[in-house]
């Protein structure tokens, strides 16, 4: 019998949609049973425009601001640019997701689109939340075919027979 | 060695090498081999895994210049 995977993911940012999807795909790729329950700002990876996933380096100091761009020397300088300075020029959530997406093609890392195309590919069984759809006020119409609405008592129908549950 | 089908993953990173073997491998028959060539130096420990999660056998894994190549015969 195939082996199952259950992923909460929670998260509505670049950064953090590839976990749960590199986790999915890969797990359907071992032939793996997923099912991926997304709720709060984890939905915004599914709605039809992923043009809404940024990443912040805002209070993250975990995350190196390098160009994706010119000479070696360029690429390898850290900009250490403090939490003051991000804040207060606009639009510096918005540069930092055009570079991160550039670092992201430079490396030959799938778009988040792909993942979540190869998740539902390879039958990776994808629930979103409807309670946070309706405490968002988002409509059904937002987000991809082929995903079902439901709630927690849905999550646990599969997960308590999983052999990996995950929380992201 | 001989082989039925070539994928070429040269610039892909993880987990796409594995991701694309698993759709090409879907189009040979059993007991067909597919030759892998990739640049992920992930990719080594990656296709040994998935050989031994999936029961498709890895035949042979080198590296030579910068690539690394596979052979895997399906199950």
């Amino acid at each position: 019998m195939a082996k199952k995977l259950a992923i909460i993911a929670t998260k509505g940012t670049l950064d953090w949609a590839y976990p749960p999807l590199i986790l999915a795909s890969t797990a359907a790729a071992l032939d793996y049973e997923v099912q991926i329950f997304f709720t709060f700002y984890g939905l915004q990876m599914l709605r039809k425009d992923l043009g809404g996933l940024k990443v912040s380096p805002l209070g993250n100091p975990g995350m190196p601001m390098k160009m994706p761009f010119g000479p070696k020397w360029f690429q390898s300088i850290n900009w250490n640019i403090p939490n003051a300075v991000q804040a207060i020029i606009p639009g510096f959530e918005s540069l930092a997701t055009v570079l991160m997406k550039q670092t992201i093609k430079n490396c030959g890392v799938a778009s988040v689109e792909t993942l979540r195309d190869v998740c539902v590919e390879s039958g990776v069984k994808i629930i979103a939340c409807q309670m946070t759809v309706d405490l968002f006020g988002f409509e059904h119409s937002d987000f991809i075919d082929n995903i079902e609405f439901g709630g927690a008592a849905t999550f646990f129908e599969f997960a308590g027979e999983t052999d990996i549950c995950l929380y992201i | 060695m001989n082989f039925d089908k070539e994928l070429d993953a040269r610039g892909l990173n993880c987990p796409l090498p594995i991701l694309r073997t698993k759709k090409t491998l879907a189009e040979l028959t059993g007991g067909q081999v597919l030759k892998i060539v990739s640049t992920d130096p992930g990719s080594v420990k990656d296709f040994q895994a998935f050989a031994k999660q999936t029961g498709n056998e890895l035949l042979s894994s080198t590296e030579g210049g910068g690539e690394f190549i596979f052979f895997m015969k399906k199950k």
